[in-house]
């Protein structure tokens, strides 16, 4: 029985009873209801906060409760978001955050997925796993030098004269995996790079999105 | 069951990558054992090593284990029938939701034996033990990872779930989205029902508990100072500067806990005796020993006062001012009498100074411990420093466009001068020894002239106090306006010249002296650390000598020069008091005549070169925080003579913080070397307690040693102010008086300090250990990955001849 349970049926329940309430502030606390499912925005403002932000994308005739939990924002408009735009990541970052089949757009959900994961709650481990998987260019599931040399250069931006020279970053990449690659195999997996992560004093501070 | 685990492994590790080098791996070649590789002592101290060397051991014949293996997957086993079954109700699941792990789906298929067997390996498992191990120390309760999400779906997938896996762990802490997270509420939810009375009711409480503290720190945060503020200037300019007015915030909540220290224990007792609700004992007439020279405290006209003497007054905390509680003389009240004690208002006066000084101590230790132990563990991984470029190097915080232009030119600035660093090194290393010896001899004529230049600016402080102090006390009626303000203003005026002429000299010298860039900066910084911290303390030298110099016999009669400085504690606190103005002056003119006609110059006459090339004043983080470090030293050493100095410094932080803000946002542009969080936070601490020590020289110096004036403040009566301390523990009760003399007695210090010393020694040579054991283990890691690609070379193998035999 549990096989049939999808979680589709599961949002319909919820909608059902965010329905009843029809006030936004009432959503706002309605999604207490969620604070179980214990998104890491812990902070009921912070969530009104995304929630206002995911609203302000939608058409203005969707701009309703029942349709901002319902209705998918496709990347390009994602994009315009001012928390992402000046990221040279946000490609990449929409693209692990969506659940949609073509990757393509984000719900509500997703959205505040996204921004829980930025937030200042998420713990350490949860951050490098997703910034594993931004790093991550071509989705296989290890960091190598293509995702290295890619990161770079959304790094270092991507104009001509900004980026790094063939040499130059070569000699990075080098350096780079003799730093993290422990077991030296010329990749960089999860667990190597949660435990540079986990020593490195910047990543904690600077891997949030004020919202 | 195991396969599916590993189906949706985002990552599956690294079987692309261990494929290729699976290639390049020569069979010939021996593993070495690596338990063999360990000293015999580490066996026994690495706990989690015994069973990674027994496993690795293992490894050392392949051919038995992949026997299991090969029984493991063999058809009859009914372990391996449910093995399968979940293997293909996966397959038809990921043809489902496929579509969300599209680029694995090939791999799952293809290689899943490979992949579940992967994460059986004993170097695998090791590495998840170790890395839990070691977060669950650091974090001293269940934040640590659960060793992979993928398990936790599989259990969602599955519907099996294991109590206390799941159990109370928070939801929170797994990397799921969220219609995945609902699945996992549901199945705990359910669980729920299986559990006790007891159990339900303990997680219920938990739970209320954790959503109460959440909704505590909510509300708390609320109250925070400039929290919106901060917060802005965070997402516009990225953390490096968010941290600069985070330490100013700090310094501002610093200063105004102290005065409400001495407010409590100074001031509201003075202001309860003003208004009779108590009564008060004034100072005791002298006794005989003292001259009575040394109690003529002059008091200046109190006639006609013209504006300008006023505004004098104002700025230089003379006149009018020099009798109000804002400087020490004021308080020359001995005991206030409350209905049951007395309360000892010179004894007040001198511990809660000293309170005020060892709490911002502790508090400033307790801040940069956190940031040390980062530093520790960052010095100990110098070769971590390119990952944490890279990895950690973008400001996600940054949405402002322009600043993201600067982020991308100073990550590229600052990989390009890593590797020249790397270059120049091994170019050093290359050096001849003429080259080094021309260097060197240039590197010591440059530290001359920097020792000069210092020198110099030493001396120019010297003969500008001295003349200050000289010719403050003629007439003022004779002078105009704005000399009279001059000579006042002198030293300020001579320091604040040095210390912005200084860091352009520093910085052109630091050219020639060939070093490499990173260490170029840290000099520099180093030097203009110095040169702040020091120009104060040859001010308050230069004004101790004065005080203490006489020209002839007289001092002998009081210990100080009664004649030019009947009340020495007032000019000194005076003094602190126009450098602190002085410091706030200059901040804001710097502001309003340099910035402000910059900025306009810039975007109206942009037309010409000379003026583009110039650009916007950069907000350089290091002087800014030099800055108000230099005003918080000030305010440190004048909070004894000065009571109300904090007062004014938290005022003035304020100030500060404002005009500092408006400036970034609307005149200034953020520095194109950037400074980062990590760095930062233990930087400013670092210079704030070198400023704290260097308080504590003057002020210990002024209370023990020079005599306290006899003619002003609450210790008329005493020697010194020190003083006042052993006289109160004479009136102990005996016992705890002979207590207290063997505490601070050498009998007792001398077998401390070496008990200290004894523990430090013991403390380093464990850190020693630890980094030996490091590089052990992580040999012996680097090992086992090459048992571990064996195997997987071994096991393709072996597939392949299974694949092959039906067909």
């Amino acid at each position: 029985a549990e096989e049939d349970f999808s979680w589709f049926d599961l949002t319909e329940i919820e909608l059902l009873r965010v329905k009843c309430l029809p006030h936004t502030l009432d959503v706002l606390r309605a999604s207490s209801l969620y604070t179980p499912f214990h998104i890491q925005l812990s902070h009921k403002t912070q969530r009104a906060r995304a929630h206002r932000r995911f609203i302000e994308l939608l058409p203005p005739e969707s701009r309703n409760v029942e349709d901002s939990l319902r209705v998918r924002v496709s990347t390009e408009q994602i994009l315009t978001l001012p928390e992402l735009k000046a990221n040279p990541f946000r490609e990449r970052i929409c693209r692990v955050f969506s659940t949609a089949p073509e990757r393509d757009s984000l719900s509500f959900e997703d959205f505040l997925d996204l921004f829980s994961v930025f937030s200042d709650a998420a713990t350490p481990e949860i951050k490098s796993h997703y910034a594993f998987r931004i790093f991550d260019f071509d989705d296989d599931g290890t960091l190598n030098k293509e995702d290295l040399k890619c990161l770079v250069n959304c790094l270092t931006g991507d104009g001509q004269d900004t980026q790094l020279t063939s040499s130059e970053m070569k000699q990075l990449i080098e350096n780079i995996l003799e730093e993290s690659d422990i077991d030296r195999d010329g990749t960089i997996n999860l667990s190597e790079f949660q435990h540079v992560i986990s020593r490195s004093p910047d990543f904690t501070s600077s891997f949030k999105i004020v919202l | 069951m195991a396969l599916a685990r590993c189906r949706y492994t985002p990552p599956s590790p690294k079987i692309r990558g261990s494929r290729k080098s699976i290639l390049e791996y020569s069979p010939s070649s021996e593993c070495p054992d690596p338990a063999s590789a360990l000293p015999p002592t580490m066996t026994s101290t690495a706990g989690t090593w015994n069973s990674g060397g027994g496993e690795a051991r293992l490894g050392r014949s392949p051919s038995c284990l992949l026997l299991r293996l090969f029984f493991f997957f063999s058809p009859p086993s009914p372990l391996s029938r449910r093995a399968a079954m979940s293997d293909t109700s996966s397959v038809s699941r990921l043809s489902w939701n496929g579509n969300r792990d599209d680029s694995f789906l090939d791999y799952n298929l293809l290689t899943s034996m490979t992949v579940s067997f992967l994460q059986e390996l004993p170097s695998y498992r090791s590495i998840v033990r170790r890395r839990t191990s070691i977060l669950s120390r650091d974090k001293s309760g269940g934040t640590l990872l659960k060793p992979a999400s993928s398990e936790i779906r599989s259990y969602l997938e599955t519907g099996k779930s294991e109590r206390e896996h799941l159990g109370s762990q928070s939801i929170r802490k797994y990397a799921l989205n969220i219609s995945e997270k609902r699945r996992l509420r549901e199945i705990q939810e359910a669980q729920v029902k299986y559990l006790s009375d007891w159990d339900q009711w303990k997680q219920y409480s938990t739970k209320s508990w954790k959503r109460f503290i959440e909704e505590a720190k909510e509300l708390a945060s609320h109250l925070e100072l400039w929290k919106n503020d901060i917060r802005s200037i965070e997402a516009k300019f990225g953390t490096g500067i968010q941290s600069y007015f985070s330490f100013l915030r700090f310094l501002v909540i610093l200063n105004s806990v102290i005065f409400t220290i001495i407010f409590l224990f100074i001031l509201l007792p003075i202001i309860l005796t003003k208004y009779k609700i108590t009564e008060s004992t004034f100072l005791i007439l002298p006794s005989n020993e003292v001259d009575m020279r040394c109690k003529v405290y002059p008091v200046n006209s109190t006639g006609l006062i013209y504006f300008y003497t006023y505004m004098i007054d104002l700025l230089s905390g003379t006149g009018f001012l020099e009798w109000t509680s804002l400087f020490y003389g004021h308080y020359t009240v001995d005991g206030i009498k409350f209905k049951n004690f007395t309360y000892d208002l010179p004894l007040a006066y001198l511990l809660t100074t000293v309170v005020c000084l060892a709490l911002s101590l502790l508090w400033i230790v307790k801040r940069s411990v956190e940031g040390f132990k980062q530093n520790l563990v960052r010095s100990e991984e110098q070769f971590q420093s390119y990952c944490n470029k890279i990895f950690a190097g973008w400001d996600f915080c940054i949405t402002d466009q322009s600043t993201a232009k600067l982020k991308h030119s100073s990550i590229q600035y600052e990989l390009k001068t890593d590797l020249e660093e790397e270059r120049i090194r091994k170019k050093i290393a290359e050096r001849t020894p003429e080259e080094t010896l021309r260097i060197y001899s240039l590197r010591m004529l440059l530290n001359a002239i920097v020792i000069t230049v210092l020198a110099a600016c030493f001396y120019a402080i010297y003969v500008a106090t001295v003349f200050s102090q000289e010719h403050m006390k003629k007439e003022i009626d004779k002078m105009v306006f704005g000399e009279n303000l001059l000579i006042l203003y002198l030293p300020s005026i001579v320091i604040t010249l040095a210390n912005f002429i200084t860091p352009l000299i520093f910085s052109k010298i630091i050219h020639y002296e060939d070093y490499s860039p990173a260490f170029e900066i840290r000099l520099t910084l180093l030097r203009c650390v110095f040169m702040r911290l020091s120009t104060i303390c040859v001010l308050v030298l230069t004004l101790g000598s004065k005080i203490t110099f006489c020209d002839n016999e007289e001092c002998r009669v009081c210990g100080y020069n009664h004649k030019i400085y009947p009340c020495w504690e007032n000019q000194f606190g005076q003094e602190m008091y126009k450098l602190t103005i002085f410091d706030l002056i200059i901040n804001l003119a710097m502001t309003v005549f340099v910035e402000f006609p910059r900025k306009l110059l810039v975007t109206h006459c942009s037309s010409w070169k000379v003026i583009r090339y110039w650009g916007q004043q950069e907000f350089a983080i290091p002087d800014n925080v030099l800055g108000i470090v230099y005003a918080q030293t000030i305010c440190w050493i004048g909070s004894f003579f000065s009571p109300l100095l904090p007062a004014i410094a938290t005022v003035k932080f304020i100030i500060i913080f404002y005009v500092k803000e408006i400036s970034l946002m609307h005149t200034c542009r953020p520095s194109t070397r950037p400074f980062r969080a990590s760095n930062s936070n233990f930087f400013f601490l670092l210079v704030l307690l070198i400023g704290l020590t260097l308080a504590f020289i003057p002020l210990g110096i002024s209370m023990t040693h020079i005599p306290s004036s006899k003619a002003c403040g609450p210790f008329t009566n005493y020697n010194t102010s020190w003083e006042v301390v052993p006289k109160t523990i004479s009136t102990f009760p005996s016992a705890l008086q002979t207590f207290i003399n063997s505490i601070t007695s050498e009998a007792f210090a001398v077998p401390f300090f070496i008990v200290i010393c004894l523990i430090m020694f013991y403390f380093i040579a464990l850190a020693g250990a630890h980094k030996r054991v490091v590089v052990q283990l992580r040999q012996q890691l680097a090992m086992e990955s090459r048992d571990k690609r064996y195997l997987i070379r071994r096991l393709t193998e072996a597939q392949e001849e299974m694949r092959n035999r039906p067909s």
